[in-house]
């Protein structure tokens, strides 16, 4: 029975480790869905988020230094939101405009050069120290749980959760009900004829890296509160490449799908498999499990099978 | 060409079925080309032309039938078989590598002729060196008879499409093709580029004896150039035979101006 | 006025099938070899062989297998550095099983180790493509690299979980290690490189260098003309593999000594080693020299200018570098995708005009 119960929570840990990639996942299936762009620098997009939120809040940033003041938390969130859209604006018009016709490939490997570039600017802007971020998210165990149940539950993963299922339903509203986002679901069927009906191109860009932008604010916050803002925050990008290929590509359920089976996954195989072989296995073991997938079911879970043509 | 030849059946499909989740490309589809005509496959728009040379050289496996070639009979071609078995084709929309040098693409073509392997590659010395310059005299060959010697080291990505076309064409050629598939030869070239297509293609069923078999939507052109011709329509055979045959044959005229299928 | 290729008739397709047709290239390559044989290592200092001139050399051939699969054969692969890792850790337990075998030779059996793992890992790509395949080489990255630091067989137990470089002589001199001369140990890597790279670039001109182009530019016409692509791919693997391997072994026995998985074979060195090659060119081989000069040299002038020239603190310069070096290959990448080697070749062209420019 307190076996059962490890079990248990060692589960529920790794499916709020997962809700983490999730988030990551979702902005790369945003971005890859309406450009094709395959974007690397989605988690140090996320990372930047963090940087420049903490910014906000911190009496050591750059904010507090020019203005001397800090913002409350509830006016950090929409300022730092800005900065993402704007970013998004000055991404779309310094590289993506200029890349529009190239290769997928060449387009990935920009995006690496990007995440050089905002890893690059952030540490010279916020430093590469880490910084805790307190945002008023309640921190240790969930009581209830504990007393109920037994069960031991960071509060933070709880709302890490609930945050997740409250932006998911949000995009899905935005993608379904509103005219912008049904021009982006034009635009990620056929490039060609959403141009040809007069939705344009570089606004809907625009507009993508923005909404990306902006779940990697909340993947960033969540990170950033849970371990610290630091450059590892960024690692959690190439955890997000393995939960793509399990999901597909171009699949928001995937994405949410495959970034809890990579967490629990990833966090059971660590606590029974990972002691017999000298532990660490979770730096690899997302990896591999996809790598098994790729071989047996190429477009992943929920991607769609792509018939070839010559 | 003796006349027994021109008789024997080089390739023939039997009754192919190819559909892609629920869509018939093919329903029961039967034709035979013979040794060294040109045989022409027609039809309007989404008739299954370019599904069937893709079963033909093993792109596509159809669900059912037999494909029987050179005497061989099987349920499917392989790709590989089939370019080994002197099967070479050119594409609808060119498929050329367009960051090789024209040269350098037609040498593609002589892939399944050479065979040494990484180790003399890598000296480039004795056996590789001597390979790669009898392969590169073929290949001239090729480039003087399809007249492109001054685009020889051009990337092909910088030549006009009717270049492209014809460098594709030295492509298939290179491979000395028993049977040569060609996919729209001429589609969306002008009538001197038409021309000298339509001599190229002659010249080589002539000269060399190859067999061919065209998808064209020229009517001028396929009924001037071939031997015989098969006309599909909804992924079934509606008509074949000579040219005039088809000419007057009165599902043809249907198909092709549209009468309503019930 | 010099550069004129008119009145070079070739005569044979022999000739015309030569690395360097044009004879002002060949005596221009012939110049470059002579200095870097015959003058350089009488003038070369510890500066400049373990700063400059080594690194320089052993990047290009990682570059160069790094092309030889991304810029020939069009598979990415982010697996670059625990390949390195694979060709560093296979020579440093050949030498430490059979000391006795000319180091050369073990050299060689670590990058066919490297290729051999690099087939392995190279399987998916027959069925996958693109940044999917990029994300299996990452499989290979992480999990090679926790091999290397968990199993203490590879570094033999020691203590510190770093391998140490034995003192080695090649026919009586010294090669690696602190007592190695830079003249010798600039020669050793330099003979290896200039040889490998002879063949990389006979191979990627003859079928097999074909077959690959033709995997890149178009895989499923390649294989409707007769190439395997499970061969072509492999094949590109397992070359590309060897190369990296070989460069690898260099890398930790001549040039750091002694290393640790984790600091010298991360995820940033496969970053580096594909920036080599988008800065130089894709599909190039002078592509990989230039992108590692310009890899090796970059961070050099960044410091002496930042923190010389300005007083920029050090740790802020090392900010600016990874920041410029990224806007640089976003740069390349709008600018001239095929990099500093097609700019080469594109002077090269204006000077056979020169001074008519049409």
């Amino acid at each position: 029975m307190a076996f059962d119960l490890f079990l248990l929570e060692v589960v529920i840990s790794g499916l709020m480790t997962g809700v983490m990639y999730a988030l990551v996942a979702l902005g790369f299936v945003l971005i890859f869905k309406a450009s094709g762009v395959f974007n690397f620098a989605q988690g140090v997009l996320a990372l930047f988020a963090a940087l420049a939120l903490y910014d906000f809040l911190a009496e050591d940033g750059w904010f507090f230094a020019v203005f001397g003041f800090t913002l409350p938390v509830w006016l950090a969130i929409p300022a730092t939101a800005l900065i993402m859209i704007l970013l998004a604006w000055v991404i779309e018009r310094a590289v993506l405009r200029f890349l529009v016709k190239q290769e997928e490939i060449i387009l990935f490997m920009a995006t690496i050069g990007l995440a050089f570039v905002l890893e690059g600017l952030g540490d010279l802007l916020f430093g590469s120290d880490v910084k805790p971020l307190d945002i008023g998210i309640p921190q240790g165990a969930s009581d209830w749980l504990l007393d109920n149940f037994n069960l031991y539950v960071e509060k933070l993963e709880i709302v890490a959760a609930a945050t997740a299922a409250v932006l998911v339903t949000a995009l899905a509203i935005f993608f379904q009900k509103t005219r912008v986002g049904r021009a982006l679901r034009a635009v990620a069927d056929d490039h060609q004829a959403a141009l040809s009906v007069g939705i344009s191109l570089d606004k809907i860009w625009v507009i993508v890296w923005s909404v990306s932008g902006i779940v990697a604010l909340v993947a960033g916050i969540m990170w950033g509160s849970k371990s610290g803002v630091q450059f590892s925050l960024s690692l959690i990008a190439l955890k997000a490449l393995p939960v793509l290929i399990l999901g597909g590509f171009t699949s928001v359920p995937g994405a949410i799908v495959g970034g809890l089976i990579i967490g629990v996954g990833e966090k059971v195989a660590e606590v029974y498999v990972g002691p017999l072989v000298g532990g660490a296995i979770e730096n690899w073991f997302a990896y591999v499990l996809a790598l098994g997938f790729l071989l047996f079911r190429p477009q992943g879970l929920f991607g769609e099978r792509i018939i070839e043509r010559v | 060409m003796t006349a027994d030849s021109r008789n024997e059946i080089l390739l023939e499909v039997e009754s192919i079925f190819l559909s892609f989740g629920g869509v018939h490309a093919l329903s029961d589809v039967s034709f035979d080309i013979r040794k060294g005509e040109v045989r022409s496959i027609i039809g309007p728009n989404g008739a299954g032309k370019s599904s069937m040379l893709n079963v033909i050289n093993g792109f596509y496996h159809p669900q059912e039938g037999s494909i029987t070639y050179q005497g061989k009979r099987r349920s499917q071609m392989k790709p590989h078989e089939a370019a080994l078995g002197g099967i070479a084709r050119t594409f609808q929309n060119i498929a050329l590598f367009r960051g090789m040098s024209t040269l350098d693409n037609i040498m593609t073509g002589r892939n399944t002729k050479m065979s040494k392997g990484l180790f003399w590659q890598a000296l480039h010395f004795g056996p590789a060196k001597r390979e790669e310059i009898e392969n590169r005299e073929f290949v001239e060959h090729v480039i003087d008879f399809l007249e492109i010697q001054t685009i020889r080291k051009t990337p092909v990505g910088r030549l006009p499409y009717g270049l492209q076309k014809r460098v594709e064409l030295g492509r298939a050629l290179a491979a000395e093709p028993t049977l040569l598939l060609l996919d729209e030869p001429m589609a969306g070239m002008n009538l001197e580029e038409k021309e000298d297509m339509s001599r190229f293609i002659l010249e080589t069923n002539e000269e060399f004896g190859t067999t061919i078999a065209l998808i064209e939507h020229d009517m001028g052109v396929v009924m001037d150039i071939s031997d015989r011709v098969v006309v599909l329509d909804y992924g079934r055979k509606i008509a074949e035979g000579t040219p005039e045959e088809v000419r007057a044959n009165q599902n043809v005229i249907d198909a092709y101006l549209g009468v309503s299928h019930d | 006025m010099f550069y004129r290729e008119n009145g070079q008739f070739k005569s044979s397709y022999s000739a015309d099938q030569a690395i360097f047709p044009i004879a002002q290239d060949r005596v221009f390559v012939i110049g470059i070899l002579l200095v870097a044989f015959c003058v350089v290592p009488f003038v070369i200092n510890e500066y400049w062989a373990n700063a400059i001139l080594i690194p320089l050399l052993v990047y290009a051939l990682a570059g160069l297998g790094l092309n030889i699969l991304t810029g020939y054969c069009g598979q990415v692969s982010l697996g670059t550095g625990a390949f390195m890792a694979v060709g560093a850790y296979a020579s440093f337990k050949l030498v430490g099983f059979f000391p006795e075998v000319n180091y050369l030779i073990l050299i060689f059996v670590s990058g066919l180790v490297t290729a051999a793992v690099g087939v392995v890992f190279g399987l998916p790509s027959l069925r996958i493509k693109g940044f999917y395949l990029a994300v299996a080489t990452l499989a290979a990255q992480f999990f090679l690299i926790w091999l290397f630091n968990k199993v203490g067989w590879f570094y033999d137990h020691s203590p510190t979980g770093m391998i140490t470089v034995r003192p080695i002589d090649f026919f009586g001199v010294r090669v690696t290690g602190p007592e190695a001369t830079p003249a010798a140990k600039y020669l050793f890597t330099l003979a290896i490189i200039a040889t490998l790279t002879l063949t990389a670039k006979n191979i990627v001109r003859g079928r097999v260098g074909r077959s690959w182009m033709a995997i890149r530019d178009m895989d499923i016409a390649a294989e409707l003309i007769g190439i395997k692509p499970l061969q072509a791919k492999l094949s590109a693997f397992a070359v590309s593999s060897f190369y990296i391997g070989v460069a690898g072994a260099l890398y930790f026995g001549v040039y750091l000594g002694s290393a640790e998985p984790l600091e010298a074979f991360d995820i940033n060195q496969s970053f580096y080693v594909l920036f080599i090659i988008i800065i130089g060119g894709l599909g190039s081989i002078l592509g990989a020299f230039l992108g590692a000069a310009f890899i090796v040299l970059l961070p050099i002038l960044m410091k002496n200018l930042m923190v010389g020239g300005f007083g920029v603190a050090s740790g802020t310069a090392g900010h600016v570098e990874i920041l410029l070096l990224g806007a640089l290959i976003i740069f390349f990448l709008i600018v001239e995708p095929h990099g500093l080697a097609r700019l080469w070749q594109i002077t090269k062209e204006k000077l056979r005009l020169w001074p008519f420019p049409h």
